[in-house]
């Protein structure tokens, strides 16, 4: 099978792009996704193709976004709604949780609610406290969502084909600093990364690193510094939060008996605390060293651009606690 | 009507206002102000400045995030603003909020905020406490054409009417909410009238580019505010730099529309026309104001360079009182 390299937000444009033309029940709901040709310009070039009826241009009503979209997907069409990026999402918070997340279960089985959310996610850039969310562990609290964050091009492109062919709600988050990075995508208009399937991203016997998103590719940047001292981490990509799919990282814990967990979310009650909540719990005896968990600092974040990366995570502040671990 | 002392204050804030954000543009653009949001009030001056003056000064303002003219047209020091562009231990808001996060509690404003619409309530919240407290002060709450499609809007105009509370609901129609036209997505595109549905004091729509008639339109809603309760204006205008500092595209997009602000309905430009035409010989003073301004501004620049960053442990104060 033959491959392109593509940045993840041409990948997603991909997927999307093919899954409109392969069904007329998909259409694009949101912010800026038709004249403006998408705040991320993922949804470039759409409103042309496929017009105003399957590209809506919204308001700026994320609640109304929100539930529009879970009414028309129980009603059988399938939409993609976009939230222009995560933070704006909480306006949305119970129409995504209270109906999308839960009318399956609430109604046993009588609807169900094939609809994607999309949206821009991560901080840095000084966007500040009020744009700069990383809440995808928030979301992946609620039963009956899942929730997709793909660290990779390829990882983009057939997750969110994956998102869109199935029946279930799904919030689909794109990490804003890994849109213009580039990959290899496959040639495969029917490339579909399971839902609920992590991913092996680099093979290593001392340290596990687990990460999801741009998490992901600090933990392979601290990997490959860390490679040159003779330190071999196995990286695993969890891709999904929700479903969690957790047996790739007992099967590298069981081997390394070392964990750290990268994120860019905040530390409480965070992904890291799941990850290690479950390790302890289903492979204890592997344990040689507690889990660590790099995550932002505490705080919302703030605008001046140097305490502002003093927050974030890192490859550097990744590599010292793979030190500590050791 | 006010007197000459008065206008010509209104000319050297809306001067300042432009200067600013010119100033701020090129900054930006020179990477000494970073970032990726800035929105600037360019074209809006005759707006902030003449609502502004309408108020007292325990009266309250609140905006959006594009929030510079307001700031300076309540009057804080150019400096810790510029301070703040620059994310400055000394910046307004300690360098944490940014160019959308703009506060003087000392100036009886309220904020910039980077929630479309979020700060509406809160202009609520605070003209209850006015109630409350059987004081007089209004809250001038400024927002967007954009923002009067969300949610936030509906609940916020509704309970201000429901209790009577002292708010100026001001809309700046500026034609779009990014890149979307106001008709494209508001079912009711004359703004103003959003106010009959919550049963509220609906006083119309006035040209946002004419400071006078701004500020007649905001005096008597003030007046209204104060005796009996929210009360809903419009003021159509238009912005010059784009949607943000960061987006090229839109300018270019609309070449002509934008020329036709800038020639023939700047509010900068009218009102000095104005004022020349009223006050004969007046030119030299108002050019003097001009270079006062430019002077004020760069002296901001230069203050701002100087200042020190925030360090680690600014990083966690005020997280919590
Ligand atoms: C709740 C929310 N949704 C979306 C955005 C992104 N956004 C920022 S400004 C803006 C347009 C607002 O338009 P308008 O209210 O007309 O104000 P203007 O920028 O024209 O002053 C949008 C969509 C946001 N900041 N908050
Ligand atoms: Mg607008």
């Amino acid at each position: 099978m033959g491959q392109k390299n593509l940045p993840m937000r041409e990948a997603l444009r991909r997927a999307l792009l093919e899954e409109m033309r392969r069904d007329e029940k998909i259409f694009v709901m949101g912010e800026e996704v038709g004249y403006w040709q998408g705040t991320h310009r993922v949804t470039r070039g759409f409103i042309d193709e496929f017009g105003e009826k399957r590209v809506r241009d919204t308001p700026i009503s994320e609640m109304a976004i929100a539930g529009v979209a879970v009414g028309a997907a129980m009603a059988g069409l399938r939409p993609v709604a976009e939230m222009m990026t995560i933070n704006f999402a909480f306006l949305a918070f119970d129409a995504i949780i209270n109906h999308a997340a839960k009318i399956r279960y609430m109604f046993d089985g009588q609807f169900t609610v094939p609809l994607v959310i999309r949206a821009a996610s991560g901080w840095g850039d000084q966007a500040t406290a009020s744009h700069s969310h990383t809440p995808e562990p928030i979301f992946a609290h609620f039963p009956g969502l899942y929730v997709g964050c793909p660290a990779t091009p390829a990882d983009a492109y057939g997750m969110l084909k994956a998102s869109i062919r199935d029946d279930n709600p799904v919030l689909f988050t794109e990490s804003i600093a890994l849109y213009s990075r580039p990959g290899p995508v496959p040639d495969d208009e029917d490339y579909l990364v399971p839902i609920g399937k992590s991913d092996v991203k680099r093979e290593g016997q001392h340290v596990t690193l687990v990460a999801y998103a741009r998490g992901v590719d600090w933990a392979l940047q601290a990997a490959n510094d860390l490679a040159k001292e003779g330190i071999e981490c196995e990286v695993v990509d969890l891709r999904w939060l929700r479903p969690l799919d957790l047996e790739p990282v007992y099967e590298s814990f069981k081997k390394t008996n070392r964990c750290v967990v990268v994120e860019e979310s905040l530390p409480h009650f965070s992904f890291g605390s799941e990850i290690a909540a479950q390790l302890q719990e289903n492979a204890f005896d592997y344990m040689d060293a507690p889990i660590k968990r790099v995550t932002a600092a505490d705080v919302p974040l703030p605008f001046a651009k140097e305490i502002e990366l003093m927050a974030l995570p890192n490859k550097d502040k990744v590599i010292q606690a793979v030190r500590e671990v050791l | 009507m006010p007197n000459k002392e008065t206008l010509l204050e209104w000319y050297r804030q809306m001067t300042l206002i432009r200067q600013f954000e010119e100033k701020c543009h090129a900054l930006y653009w020179d990477k000494r102000i970073t970032g990726v949001y800035m929105h600037l009030y360019s074209g809006h001056e005759a707006i902030g400045v003449g609502a502004v003056a309408a108020l007292r000064e325990d009266d309250h303002a609140i905006t959006s995030y594009r929030d510079h003219g307001i700031a300076l047209a309540r009057g804080i020091d150019p400096k810790p603003l510029m301070a703040e562009m620059m994310g400055k231990k000394t910046g307004i808001s300690g360098g944490k909020g940014g160019s959308m996060h703009l506060a003087s509690r000392e100036h009886n404003f309220w904020g910039g905020y980077a929630i479309v619409a979020g700060h509406l309530p809160l202009a609520a919240g605070i003209a209850l406490e006015s109630r409350y407290n059987d004081k007089d002060a209004v809250v001038l709450c400024l927002l967007g054409d954009g923002a009067s499609n969300n949610g936030y809007f509906h609940e916020a105009l509704n309970m201000s009417a429901i209790w009577d509370l002292p708010v100026i609901w001001l809309i700046e129609n500026n034609g779009y909410g990014m890149g979307t036209a106001v008709h494209r997505v508001s079912g009711q595109p004359e703004l103003h009238k959003k106010a009959v549905a919550y049963g509220m004091k609906d006083l119309g729509c006035v040209d946002g580019q004419q400071v006078l008639e701004v500020y007649e339109a905001v005096s008597e809603a003030v007046a209204y505010a104060r005796e009996r309760g929210p009360v809903m204006l419009e003021a159509v205008t238009y912005r010059y730099s784009g949607h943000g500092v960061s987006d090229r595209q839109y300018n270019t997009r609309l070449e002509d529309e934008l020329r036709d602000w800038l020639e023939n309905k700047d509010p900068n430009k009218l009102f000095c026309q104005y004022l020349q035409s009223k006050y004969k010989g007046i030119d030299e003073q108002l050019h003097q104001l001009d270079l006062a301004m430019h002077a004020l501004v760069e002296e901001a620049v230069e203050y701002a360079e100087s200042q020190p960053a925030p360090t680690y442990d600014d990083l966690f104060t005020n997280v919590y009182a």
